[in-house]
């Protein structure tokens, strides 16, 4: 069964093949058939692989499977070749499940679209893509795979083409992780020119060889490599791209922007943990920006009006809490809330697509209300999400996932005190943040009336994923509630354990752990107080002097995108409107002097008999002058 | 065995035998059906274009055939050709008529009777005046250059190098758009000069070899042989280099470049971009670099830097502009920034990827340029400040030019990625600096791409005229060329091999005096008195 893992990324492609080349062709029926079948199919080959992978593990901790040689020439060896261990499984069931299960909410949701077949061409695309970055056996083919789902993100923001705007988010997109994509590819060039190998494994058992940790060629790698995780994973300073990346289809926003492609830089660091180990300051650095990242990302989703928008910010917070693990060397950690973060924000924005469509593209939280009783089955899938996000204790799986985070923080050698008291802060955040939506958009009176409920295709999904958001959590339970550590065990094999510094018992974890779940609640709490239409508080907040001057400040993003714009937009545009050519003109400038300098010759010939004889006996005067000296 | 495999096989081996005349034929082919072409006019509308496509087609073939014989490629190289043949031409003056076939040259011979096919296809409904002497100059101008690909006397080489600028300049003249007279005067100018300052050092070398063995010789192995001194070898390798950097085009020698593109007939834009700067960056390859390596030497950061100026400089361009045929043509600049960085980083990644880059640059620029062309018929203007939201109108020509919009920013799978890439990674071990700033371009290069993806294709719809869409056959050979990247891109390997005992031997330009007809050592007297020699008058 290991054998058919190539068939994983082969599927989605193949799904894309046909789709691309006969989906004009096709009934809707059929595009669903071969959009959705294609990933179901790989769903369920990852089953099988996965079963059979799991079977002979750990014994055989990883599975290697070479399709053909990519690039073969002048010392340079890279393989389309496959590597399977405990990580890259983990990601690719994530990717095919969830992939599916959005596929199949597709389904109902782009039906009243005429570029139906072009949206499944394009989701199909970009999980051949995704899983091709996460099945990569070499840094090429991950690039590959890397620039791949960052084409189809692009394709798929800017889906409604029609919208200039969207054009603009897309093209944004694109273009901004670029940067940190190029970043990535120095990172390459020298990590081959200086170990002469580019296969993942072997390159960081070379580079472990070949470098003292610490040293000046690891940092530069390392940093080189985050840049392309931040871009990829929107943390500052390269995060200005996903807010605006709201402008494509609901699903995209789950499948792409929340659920799998802004996590893979999160893949990418927990990929190369051996060579960020060599690089300790590149791996706080990497903390730092987790930090950073998500308490500014955290500010900004409390006061967002449109509801994707506010969940793209939320996630941007959440990837900042994984990059927050893997600085402080948690990395299963940062693992686990990847795995929670993806079944909870693709819950949250499915149920949030639920309710656009319901209301026919309304995203504005102020003009929804008293949802609950409307859609009741989308106010309980949401309520399980914005709960699991928050981290509501004991039941929710983000509870689990963000309290091992945060545990690791407090007790990582590699953190800081301050990093946990900024994570903890985080957590309040983000009760408020997520009920904030729950009381505006289901609490309250009916602003918009919905126009029917979502079909059956659309709220499996909810379901399944809901189902989900709850279990997930029970993999691995800390040494104070059951201590059942399922996924660190799972996961020990490929990526380092965490090490604690002495003196970390029970009761300080049993400690630490009432810390977090009163912060988280008493977000919620708050969020009540604030919210909660009957209180209204945060109306007067924000009529307020410094909530006046706060309110824009974090609606935009803390003005990083004003800065980009000074800074660099502006200045490329002034470069680039000079459409005239320096060079050219010096060019043309010659034949403008030949042109005049004829002129100038040709109005000696005047004609004149008396003229010429004048020209003549002044040359004659001349030239004789000359012999004469 | 069956009959018909059995004659197959007897074709074959025929062929085998007469391999040498293959060489000439390759030349001759097109050369010939040139003037049948022109008549053809006469009988029907449609007979000049397929003689030019039965000609394309059987040179495709025979090249194909070549190809074929893929074990031999492994001990070809640098003096060491696959195929050659000599017939003496002016013997007094060491002129032969010397062709030489390689790995490097038969993967560009591969790619020009392709392109010249694309080239047909894309002329089919622009082209409808003077059909005859249109096709009639196109097979002329690829039968020179498959001469240039071929030649490996630097006479003939000339002769070749001349013979297919003058039919470029009647087509750009002749059937350009508006600008055609001024463009088309900018192209002959600025070739021409190119070609005058090659010439002197090509005369210059032959002189030398006289003086050195007493007898003039224009022959590729005689001058590899002949040591230069240190400043004379300075001077004609500058010669060689601008010579052929204005053809590649590189800065500053590019100015010729866009107006020209702009103003030429999509079939001739397809060639110029596709073939013509090949004939440069193979002129480079073949003879610049070998023939004189210890100024080379010197001179390789100068280049790779105008490599990386023509990166940053075309892309830059290519952001400001209006028109979408120019665009694309400053995008060309920018794309052979990156075969000049490689040509001349000195190792052979970089080599093998600038040749890639040649391939893939060749494929993706004459797709874009059939676009252009495409949508120049459709809407009768170039200026994308007047089109938008195309998508939906015409979904072949958006889907097409997007998929070559995404070729050009260097995405991974396709062909452009393989040599970009080489090239960066090659380029890095003697350069990183240039190598660093050089791949900025790749982001540059997103920007102009989905700048003219945007302004062309997406967007709201300026006018509620339908039109129609790519015909088939238009359609399937885009198809055909987004194959062939995908190809490429993702099993680069036929081509990689290929010119790859041509790329060893490059980077250790040290003479391999056995492979040479007349080793160095019989004929150069000491360096001395060679020096003496040149001092005298």
């Amino acid at each position: 069964m290991l054998r058919l893992l190539w068939l994983i990324p082969a599927l989605p492609l193949a799904g894309f093949l046909v789709l691309a080349l006969f989906g004009g062709r096709f009934s809707r029926r059929q595009i669903v058939w071969v959009g959705c079948g294609s990933v179901g199919t790989a769903a369920l080959v990852t089953a099988l692989v996965g079963a059979d992978f799991l079977r002979g593990f750990p014994d055989r901790p990883s599975y290697h499977q070479t399709l053909w040689n990519w690039i073969d020439t002048s010392g340079m060896t890279v393989g389309v070749s496959w590597y399977l261990d405990a990580l890259s499984l983990l990601m690719v069931a994530v990717i095919t499940g969830i992939g599916f299960l959005i596929h199949l909410y597709s389904v109902e949701y782009m039906s009243g679209d005429d570029g139906y077949a072009r949206f499944f061409a394009y989701m199909n695309l970009f999980l051949a893509a995704m899983l091709t970055l996460v099945l990569a056996d070499n840094l090429p083919l991950l690039y590959l795979g890397w620039e791949g789902v960052g084409l189809c993100s692009y394709l798929l923001i800017g889906f409604w083409y029609r919208e200039p705007e969207y054009g603009a988010a897309a093209q944004k997109a694109f273009i901004v992780t670029r940067i940190g994509d190029t970043a990535f590819a120095v990172g390459l060039f020298i990590l081959f020119t200086q170990l002469k190998s580019l296969s993942i494994q072997q390159v960081q058992t070379l580079a472990a060889d070949a470098w003292p940790v610490g040293s000046n060629l690891a940092v530069i790698v390392a940093v080189l490599f985050l840049a392309g995780a931040v871009g990829k994973s929107a943390q500052l300073p390269l995060q200005v791209w996903l807010p605006d990346a709201m402008a494509g289809p609901t699903p995209v926003s789950a499948l792409i922007h929340a659920a799998t492609m802004v996590t893979a830089g999160v893949y990418l660091i927990a990929r190369m943990h051996r060579l960020f180990e060599l690089a300790p300051p590149v791996l706080e650095a990497v903390a730092v920006i987790g930090l950073l990242t998500l308490l500014l990302a955290a500010c900004s989703a409390l006061v967002q009006r449109d509801i994707k928008r506010a969940l793209a910010y939320s996630t941007m917070s959440q990837i900042g809490y994984m990059f927050l693990a893997l600085g402080v060397g948690a990395w299963s950690a940062a693992l686990f809330h990847f795995l929670t973060h993806s079944c909870f924000k693709a819950l949250l924005f499915l149920a949030a697509g639920s309710v656009i469509h319901s209301l026919r593209h309304e995203q504005d939280i102020f003009r929804m209300g008293g949802l609950r009783r409307q859609l009741p089955l989308t106010f309980w899938t949401f309520l399980i999400g914005a709960a699991a996000m928050s981290g509501v204790p004991f039941i929710t799986s983000g509870f689990y996932s963000k309290d091992w985070i945060l545990w690791s923080a407090w007790s990582s050698p590699l953190s800081h005190r301050w990093i946990w008291f900024g994570a903890l802060l985080g957590t309040l955040l983000t009760g408020l943040y997520s009920f904030r939506l729950i009381f505006r958009v289901f609490f309250g009176e009916v602003r918009t009336p919905p126009s029917g409920a979502p079909g059956v295709a659309m709220l499996v999904p909810l379901v399944v994923l809901a189902f989900f958001a709850v279990t997930v959590g029970f993999l691995e339970l800390p040494r104070t509630l059951g201590d059942l550590p399922l996924f660190s065990q799972y996961l020990s094999h490929v990526l380092p354990t965490i090490e604690t510094i002495p003196g970390m018992d029970e009761s300080v974890e049993a400690h630490e752990q009432i810390a977090v779940t009163c912060s988280a609640l008493l977000g919620i709490g708050l969020a009540a107080v604030l919210f909660l239409p009957r209180a209204n508080v945060a109306d007067r907040l924000a009529g307020t002097s410094l909530g006046r001057t706060l309110l824009p400040f974090w609606q935009g993003g803390w003005g990083f995108d004003r800065m980009y714009d000074g800074l660099i937009v502006r200045p490329w545009l002034h470069l680039t409107r000079e459409s005239g050519e320096i060079i050219d003109r010096c060019y043309e400038s010659l034949v403008v002097a030949a042109e005049s300098f004829h002129g100038w010759l040709s109005r000696t010939q005047t004609g004149h008999v008396r003229w010429y004889a004048a020209t003549v006996a002044v040359g004659a005067l001349v030239l004789l002058g000359l012999f004469a000296m | 065995m069956p009959r018909p495999l059995l004659s197959a096989r007897l074709c074959y081996s025929a062929f085998l035998r007469c391999n040498r005349m293959v060489l000439w034929l390759l030349i001759l082919i097109p050369l010939l059906a040139a003037p049948l072409a022109w008549m053809g006019q006469q009988w029907s509308r449609h007979a000049a274009r397929w003689i030019a496509i039965g000609a394309l087609s059987i040179d495709l073939l025979l090249a194909l055939l070549l190809w074929s014989q893929d074990h031999r490629f492994q001990d070809s190289g640098h003096g060491s050709w696959l195929l050659e043949s000599q017939t003496n031409w002016i013997p007094l003056w060491g002129i032969s008529l010397h062709l030489g076939l390689d790995g490097l040259s038969l993967v560009l011979i591969l790619l020009t009777a392709f392109l010249g096919l694309i080239a047909t296809v894309a002329s089919w409904t622009e082209i409808q005046v003077r059909v005859g002497f249109f096709h009639c100059n196109v097979l002329l101008a690829l039968g020179g250059v498959i001469g240039v690909f071929l030649a490996i006397d630097l006479f003939l080489f000339f002769f070749f190098w001349e013979v297919m600028l003058v039919p470029m300049y009647l087509l750009i003249a002749i059937w350009g758009h508006e600008q055609r007279r001024h463009a088309s005067f900018k192209f002959f100018l600025f070739t021409q000069a190119g070609s005058l300052l090659l010439l002197v050092a090509i005369i210059a070398l032959a002189l030398l070899h006289q003086q050195a063995s007493g007898r003039p010789s224009f022959d590729y192995a005689d001058l590899m042989g002949l040591t230069l001194k240190n400043g004379m070898g300075w001077w004609l390798m500058l010669a060689f280099f601008i010579g052929f950097a204005v053809k590649l085009p590189a800065p500053p020698f590019h100015s010729w470049l866009p107006d020209t593109y702009t103003a030429a007939p999509t079939g001739a834009s397809v060639i110029l971009a596709g073939l013509l700067a090949k004939t440069g960056a193979y002129g480079l390859l073949r003879f610049t670099i070998p023939l004189f390596p210890d100024a080379i030497s010197e001179f390789a950061p100068i280049a790779m830097g105008l490599g990386v100026m023509g990166i940053l400089y075309g892309a830059v361009l290519a952001c400001a502009q209006t028109d979408i045929k120019r665009l694309v043509a400053y995008s060309s600049i920018s794309h052979m920034g990156f075969f000049l960085l490689g040509a001349f980083a000195g190792t052979e990644l970089a080599l093998q990827g600038a040749v890639m880059q040649l391939v893939a640059h060749g494929l993706s620029i004459g797709a874009l340029f059939m676009l252009a062309g495409a949508l120049q018929e459709r809407l009768y203007t170039r200026d994308m400040r007047q089109m938008g939201g195309l998508w939906g109108a015409i979904p072949r020509v958006a889907s097409m030019a997007l998929f070559f919009a995404l070729a050009s920013l260097g995405l991974p799978g396709l062909a452009n990625f393989i040599g970009e890439f080489l090239v960066l990674f090659g380029s890095f071990a003697s350069q990183p600096f240039l190598t660093i700033l050089a791949s900025i371009g790749m982001v540059m290069a997103a920007i102009y791409s989905l700048a003219m993806m945007q302004r062309t294709f997406f967007g709201r719809k300026r006018e509620a005229r339908i039109e129609r869409d790519l015909s088939n056959i238009a359609f399937g050979t885009l198809l055909l060329i987004a194959v062939l990247q995908v190809w490429l891109g993702l099993y680069p390997r036929p081509v990689l091999t290929t010119t790859m005992p041509v790329m060893e031997t490059l980077i250790q330009p040290a003479r391999p005096s056995s492979n040479l007809i007349h080793p160095p050592s019989e004929f150069l007297p000491s360096s001395n008195s060679f020096t003496s020699h040149v001092s005298a008058p």
